[in-house]
């Protein structure tokens, strides 16, 4: 017989890094498959296309390389996922395979694989694509348009390498009243309309050009947090500060800033606070340095809507704040046990059972000298013992 | 659920609940009969290794210091059985290096009844006088630690001992020894607890016990009434909230007293000493029977083990001999565990003995340890579990990315490795699966060999 030698513990947790990842993706396919519901055929074809590239990108460098993980782990279709539904559903699709590549490759590979990406791969090839193909990534097309699971958006199909056509036309024979082509936060940025905050919740009255009913993400994220699958204090520190910003500045004149509902429920913020924002690798493990990441992402964002050339801002502030994430825990770094300034009054009166015993002898009493572990540098002196 | 954790008021932030799996919960403890030898290692604490002061061949009786030392730390050690000294030498120890033992033969006719040890009435007898008495019982901490318990009853000059904390908690999945001593020996406990507020000066004894073992409790507090002459609020059983690691000493105290102890500092100075329920238990019965520790209870279980039970079993009974008892085949035996699961120490061999801080022996078989086997490791992800679980408050995470680099110093300066008591609830949580306590243990062994070099 043989007996394996262990190191203590000798029992283990049965959360693994695949079932959180599994988790995740679970709670994003109500999401998908609102996000397939609002535009047909396109949105299908691009959350396949992005998603399948992500994951022979994934592929082929977790077998050409040395790192870790792999495509089982089910990261890479997180990325995927999240990635088209940041991309506007008419989004050529090539160019989102261009995506999906450069998320994984430069957003992932590159630093060493699942766990050492400094950026959230996803908003990695989000950027790239914004810089590179800012015509396309620009154009959104309405929901609900009739004959979406018939047809097509033309754009989705442009030719490898071919800019996409201009979507005018299209929309024009569809007979819709203007509302084509802008997204509810350029709208606001650009012509000075707003849309009512409870239409952005459900995302299912009118044709608007949004994502997936924020009302959505939000109970899919609560899913996530309630089984601890996502840390709760991220979105909550985003949306929290987002908001707080928001009302400040709308207070303070509001017929130049938007309601904060306005500011909350458009463009990516609920998907960026719940699903972006609490990457694991890319956010900060201390507990206070998650407040303060989600809170420089909230901030970040409402100033880059409000003060930058661009309608959105919720990628550039994650990304900022993915890179400040190293900083953030240095100095957030728990206190240990014991170590707190007021460990012995601090949470005394809250918890305590009993209160010390009027006997005690407080250590400025006692002469301060207290006793060193195991007695190893003050031993008293031994019992007197016959023998 | 660590949201609800603020609701109901959980004791210290933190730490973990494995699943509980007390499979002997319910059994009362029984007797192992008596091996054909035992093996008694003379190294079981710290302080200096006793020396043997019997020679080959000599004949001892049952509960005869066999071996003894002067050191303070240190503590002798009885012979558990009646027999023939046969062998005294090295022998396969605990950590899988062979240490200096003693190895007695049992007489076969013998009644193996404890002679040695004459009655002796306590009444007058002080503090010194206890804490002397304690020492020649060769008693230290039976609930895993080791530590002589003379010496932890000892006030040192400067403090003042104000209440004794009896640690009932056994937060260890699997082990149930402490549980059925409270329940079972539950007088000799209240016995053990007066000695040991002798021994300190204390005014007051709580017994902290975790909500998880009610009827403990009840036995407890059934024996404090029965003990008579205890006035109102000297002795009383607590409940505190289930969960690992609340049995190490500066949780509980905590969860009693809402008290840090502050890093470096012994609860003593804060007036407190622990001890444990078994140790306190066994005092009970040994100091006025003048007799030394030759037994304690065991607790042979896990889903190896045919007749799972907590046994008394005779220090120094081969694991090969208990496992044979308690109908373990060996066949299926992948892993044997002494002590719990979280903190024990997996057996090297079965031919290693039964030891004063062994309290329990767990039995895995293979497909009990298949989900640990075959789980990948992976990069750390970040995903802060251990940092939501470490009962000390420390960054396991960044420790382990430190560790892994070889940094101790930089582990040990700034980011507190010396709190560490390598509970493991940071490698139990892992999903990475990355071995962080295991790597802990190393860094901190060579803290400690480089600050013992300079």
């Amino acid at each position: 017989m043989s007996i394996e030698i262990r190191s203590a513990p000798h029992i283990k947790a049965p959360r693994s890094v695949e079932q959180i990842m599994r988790h995740v993706v679970w709670s994003l396919l109500p999401v998908c498959a609102f996000y397939v519901f609002q535009y047909g055929l396109s949105a299908l074809a691009s959350l396949v296309v992005v998603t399948g590239s992500c994951l022979l990108t994934e592929r082929w460098f977790t077998k050409t390389g040395t790192q870790s993980g792999d495509i089982s782990d089910y990261s890479a279709v997180i990325t995927g996922l999240l990635l088209a539904l940041s991309l506007p559903p008419g989004f050529p699709l090539w160019m989102g395979a261009v995506a999906g590549f450069v998320a994984i490759a430069l957003g992932k590979a590159l630093f060493g694989g699942i766990g050492f990406n400094v950026f959230n791969p996803a908003l990695v090839g989000r950027a790239f694509v914004q810089a590179a193909f800012p015509q396309a990534i620009a154009s959104y097309t309405p929901s609900f348009l009739p004959g979406r699971f018939h047809e097509m958006i033309p754009s989705s199909m442009t030719l490898p390498l071919m800019q996409p056509a201009d979507m005018m036309i299209w929309l024009k024979a569809k007979q819709l009243d203007a509302l084509a082509g802008a997204t509810p936060l350029a709208k606001w940025k650009f012509e000075g309309v707003l849309v009512g905050a409870e239409e952005l919740l459900t995302s299912l009255s009118g044709h608007m050009a949004v994502g997936p009913s924020p009302l959505l993400i939000l109970l899919c994220g609560a899913y996530l947090a309630f089984r601890r699958y996502m840390d709760w204090r991220i979105p909550a520190a985003v949306i929290g500060t987002a908001g707080l910003t928001a009302w400040l500045l709308f207070a303070f004149d509001s017929t130049h800033y938007p309601n904060p509902f306005f500011m909350l429920f458009s463009g990516g913020l609920i998907l960026g606070a719940v699903y972006m924002a609490t990457d694991m690798a890319t956010s900060p493990v201390t507990p206070k340095g998650m407040w303060v990441y989600g809170a420089l992402i909230g901030l970040l964002t409402v100033v880059i809507r409000y003060y930058s050339g661009l309608p959105e801002g919720v990628m550039y502030a994650i990304l900022l704040a993915n890179a400040a994430t190293p900083l953030i825990e240095k100095v957030t770094q728990p206190t240990p046990f014991g170590k707190r300034a007021f460990s012995l009054f601090g949470r005394k009166k809250k918890k305590a059972s009993y209160a010390l015993h009027p006997g005690y002898i407080s250590r400025e009493d006692a002469g301060a000298v207290t006793p060193q572990k195991r007695f190893l540098s003050n031993k008293p002196k031994p019992p007197e013992r016959e023998s | 659920m660590k949201l609800l954790s603020y609701f109901r008021g959980e004791a210290f932030q933190r730490g973990v609940h494995p699943p509980a799996n007390k499979l002997t919960a319910g059994t009362k403890i029984r007797r192992l009969p008596f091996p054909p030898r035992v093996i008694v290692p003379l190294s079981q604490h710290i302080g200096k290794v006793p020396r043997p002061i019997v020679k080959l061949g000599q004949e001892v009786v049952r509960g005869e210091p066999i071996a003894r030392t002067d050191d303070w730390l240190s503590v002798p050690h009885h012979a558990p059985l009646t027999g023939v000294v046969e062998f005294i030498g090295l022998r396969p120890g605990v950590r899988g290096s062979w240490v200096e033992s003693i190895v007695i033969r049992a007489h076969p006719g013998a009644t193996q009844e404890d002679l040695w040890g004459q009655a002796r009435d306590l009444t007058d007898a002080g503090s010194s006088d206890i804490l002397q008495m304690i020492w020649d019982t060769g008693m230290v901490g039976l609930g895993g630690a080791a530590f002589p318990t003379h010496a932890k009853l000892t006030v040192p000059k400067q403090a003042k001992v104000h209440t004794l904390v009896v640690n009932g908690c056994e937060c260890e999945p699997y082990l149930t020894c402490d549980h059925r001593v409270m329940i079972e020996q539950a007088d000799d406990l209240v016995q053990g607890i007066r000695y040991g507020m002798r021994a300190t000066g204390a005014g007051r004894a709580i017994v902290g016990i975790e909500d998880n073992k009610r009827d403990a409790r009840d036995a407890v507090e059934a024996a404090i009434k029965r003990a008579g002459n205890v006035s109102e609020g000297e002795i009383y059983a607590e409940m505190v909230p289930t969960k690992y690691p609340q049995g190490s000493e500066k949780m509980l105290l905590m969860a009693l007293f809402g008290i840090e102890i502050p890093a470096g500092q012994l609860p003593v100075s804060l007036g407190m000493v622990v001890n444990n329920v078994g140790t306190l238990a066994a005092l009970g019965k040994l100091l006025p029977a003048g007799r030394g520790l030759t037994e304690r209870v065991v607790t042979i279980t896990g889903p190896g083990v045919a007749k799972p039970g907590d046994y008394i079993v005779p220090l120094g009974t081969p694991l090969r001999f208990v496992l044979d008892y308690a109908g373990a085949p060996d066949v299926d035996a992948k892993q044997i565990i002494l002590g719990g699961p979280m903190m024990g120490q997996a057996a090297a061999s079965l031919d290693v003995p039964i030891t004063k801080g062994m309290s329990g022996v767990l039995v895995m078989r293979a497909d009990d340890m298949a989900l640990q086997a075959d789980r990948k490791t992976y990069p750390c992800i970040k995903c802060a579990e251990c940092v939501e679980s470490c009962p000390m408050g420390l960054n396991p995470s960044t420790l382990g990315m430190l560790a892994a680099k070889r940094e101790y110093d930089r582990m040990g300066a700034e980011y507190y490795l010396g709190e560490c008591f390598e509970c493991g609830c940071c490698s139990y949580v892992c999903p990475s699966n990355i071995p962080l306590v295991q790597q802990f243990r190393v860094a901190k062994q060579i803290l400690r060999e480089k600050a013992i070099a300079k």
